[in-house]
């Protein structure tokens, strides 16, 4: 068997929803047959101060319940976040930073030494695409569509099935959309850079 | 069904399944959302005839539950931390009156200084007062531990509070796939709560009352006699609910690699993380085997005893400290042990507040004991050297 095991690191501000990201994308890794853990870290989280959440993807069951140290991958659900936090920290070599970021990928590859530090990176306007589909600057359902674009990890149709039973009514269909448009966003990017 | 969900949620299914009577709780964090979704299954009907009562203060839901249990209620409630220790005055008197009142603690320190995040002094603070204690590891033996409370506390050889104890955030707030238990199946393992003696107007008791010197030894002594056979009681429900659920999660302990030399001892969340660590270790050659306390109290005393006689080292890792002794696992176990072990024994107190428990972290602190490095006795680990300024 292949031993898999994914760690990965949600950076954003309180109220945009890393946590339920992460949570997210634990129910549908769980759908698609993986073994799946997410937690926050925990902290005296207010709207607008940086948070952290973590997830951990594996083919086997998850025991190590210590914050991610050295993630796979790195998802930032706001751009301002990363004027206050170094979200690269210990990010492995060959991993890749995916952020929501309004400029293009060759300005956030400056700005984090992406070459010096072996990372890849894909970048994504969330918070203008969440305005135009949601109405409100909430990105956690983008990044989660960014997410399964850039990994190809999880289906985009496992990603609308979660998101449609999480969310209730209109607010489904609408983060459903957002998910797909930004899968599909992000899928062609990273397609582009290979 | 297997399903993602959060902790918190493992827990509140697992009790609407046990059917409880009154449900009275106070929010704290980071056990609220255990009692949210309690009131969310209240509020949809799915609680049956049950009572869902909101208190004042944990005070007041204990004192709520101690009323609800003597008058023969199956009785359910969530705390911690600061919560725990406001009820301590009121779960001191549950367990001497021989209420089973089963509650969950989502272990959190203790004030002060003000810290929301996840160790054990909380639940130690209460390790005298008469009630059972089982950590648990995951989000599913917190779900499987429900209805073995339930049976255990019930038991009219025991009658006695029991406290399920999970971590707070590390297992609350982690969403992690949970095989959710079937209502026929718990149905069909916890029988309907038959109390021995309860309050009613056909037949008046006083639960509580006044005891002078004469008597009050007595009643004390049938305390320690219940949580003796509580010991064997826990023992037959651990073993019936391997049966049933298929889900074998051991005895009073756990005992990997009994052939050790070195054995580390742990108790909650951290030991899934640490299993892994011990086998790394093991095969690379170190002689290291590990012990998960499941049940505090009763302390597993003959099983210690048994697992560390031949031991040459033994790590404690506290998630508490006694302060000017050490931590209150250590010192039992060094009790238990004394006169059957010559194992030198290491004292660490470790993640407090919520300090994380890395990998690299736990496996340092078993090399350096296999190496020497480290002196037997007490020491906190994986906190940064200060110099402490005397004013």
């Amino acid at each position: 068997m292949v031993k898999i095991l994914i760690e990965v690191r949600f950076h954003g501000r309180g109220g945009q929803g890393a946590v339920t990201a992460a949570d997210l994308l634990a129910v549908a890794g769980f759908k698609e047959g993986y073994h799946t853990l997410s937690f926050p870290m925990f902290g005296a989280e207010k709207r607008g101060t940086p948070v952290v959440s973590f997830l951990r993807i594996s083919d086997e069951p998850i025991v190590a319940r210590d914050e991610v140290y050295n993630p796979d991958y790195v998802v930032v659900l706001d751009p301002t976040v990363m004027e206050a936090v170094n979200v690269v920290a210990g990010l492995k070599r060959g991993g890749m930073l995916i952020a929501n970021y309004p400029k293009s990928s060759e300005d956030l590859k400056k700005e984090v030494k992406a070459d010096e530090m072996g990372i890849k990176v894909a970048t994504i306007n969330a918070t203008k695409m969440a305005m135009e589909v949601l109405g409100r600057p909430i990105t956690n359902t983008a990044m989660v569509g960014a997410f399964g674009g850039a990994t190809r990890l999880i289906s985009l149709e496992t990603l609308v099935e979660v998101v449609k039973e999480w969310f209730k009514g209109e607010l489904a269909e609408k983060n459903a959309k957002l998910v797909e448009e930004a899968y599909r966003y992000v899928m062609e990017v990273c397609r582009d850079e290979d | 069904m297997k399903k993602v969900v959060r902790g918190f949620y493992s827990v509140a299914y697992s009790v609407k399944l046990c059917k409880p009577n009154v449900i009275c709780a106070y929010p704290i964090t980071p056990q609220t959302e255990i009692v949210e979704n309690l009131a969310a299954m209240y509020a949809n009907g799915e609680l049956g005839d049950a009572e869902y009562i909101t208190a004042e203060s944990e005070f007041g839901a204990a004192s709520i539950l101690v009323g609800a249990s003597a008058a023969g209620a199956r009785v359910f409630t969530a705390t911690c931390s600061q919560g725990l220790i406001l009820m301590s005055e009121v779960l001191f008197n549950a367990a001497g009156m021989r209420l089973p009142i089963v509650l969950v603690n989502t272990n959190r320190a203790l004030s002060a200084p003000l810290s929301i995040w996840n160790d054990h002094q909380d639940s130690m603070a209460m390790r005298d007062a008469g009630i059972m204690q089982v950590y648990v590891e995951n989000n599913q033996e917190a779900h499987d531990m429900i209805p073995q409370a339930y049976k255990v506390a019930e038991n009219k050889k025991v009658l006695l509070p029991f406290m399920v104890c999970m971590d707070g955030y590390k297992l609350t707030h982690a969403y992690e796939p949970v095989d959710l238990l079937e209502q026929e199946m718990v149905d069909s393992f916890l029988p309907p709560y038959e109390p021995a003696a309860y309050l009613t107007t056909e037949k008046p008791l006083a639960f509580g009352c006044y005891a002078p010197p004469h008597i009050y030894m007595e009643f004390r002594v049938a305390m320690q006699q219940a949580m003796e056979r509580a010991k064997e009681v826990m023992l037959e429900v651990f073993k019936e609910w391997a049966e049933v659920s298929g889900r074998d999660w051991g005895g009073h302990i756990t005992l990997d690699f009994p052939e050790s030399k070195i054995f580390v001892v742990a108790m909650g969340s951290v030991v899934g993380l640490l299993r892994k660590v011990v086998e790394e270790l093991k095969s690379e050659g170190l002689s290291v085997g590990l012990i998960k306390i499941r049940t505090f109290r009763p302390f597993p005393v003959e099983e210690l005893r048994e697992a560390l006689k031949d031991a040459e080292k033994v790590i404690v890792l506290d998630r508490s400290v006694s302060f000017g002794y050490e931590g209150p696992v250590s010192i039992d176990l060094k009790s238990a042990i004394y006169g059957y072990s010559s194992a030198e024994i290491y004292s660490f107190a470790v993640g407090l507040g919520g300090r994380d428990m890395p990998k690299d972290f736990l496996a340092k602190i078993i090399r350096d004991v296999a190496e020497g490095k480290e002196k037997p006795g007490f020491a906190f680990k994986g906190h940064q050297e200060f110099e402490e300024v005397i004013p």
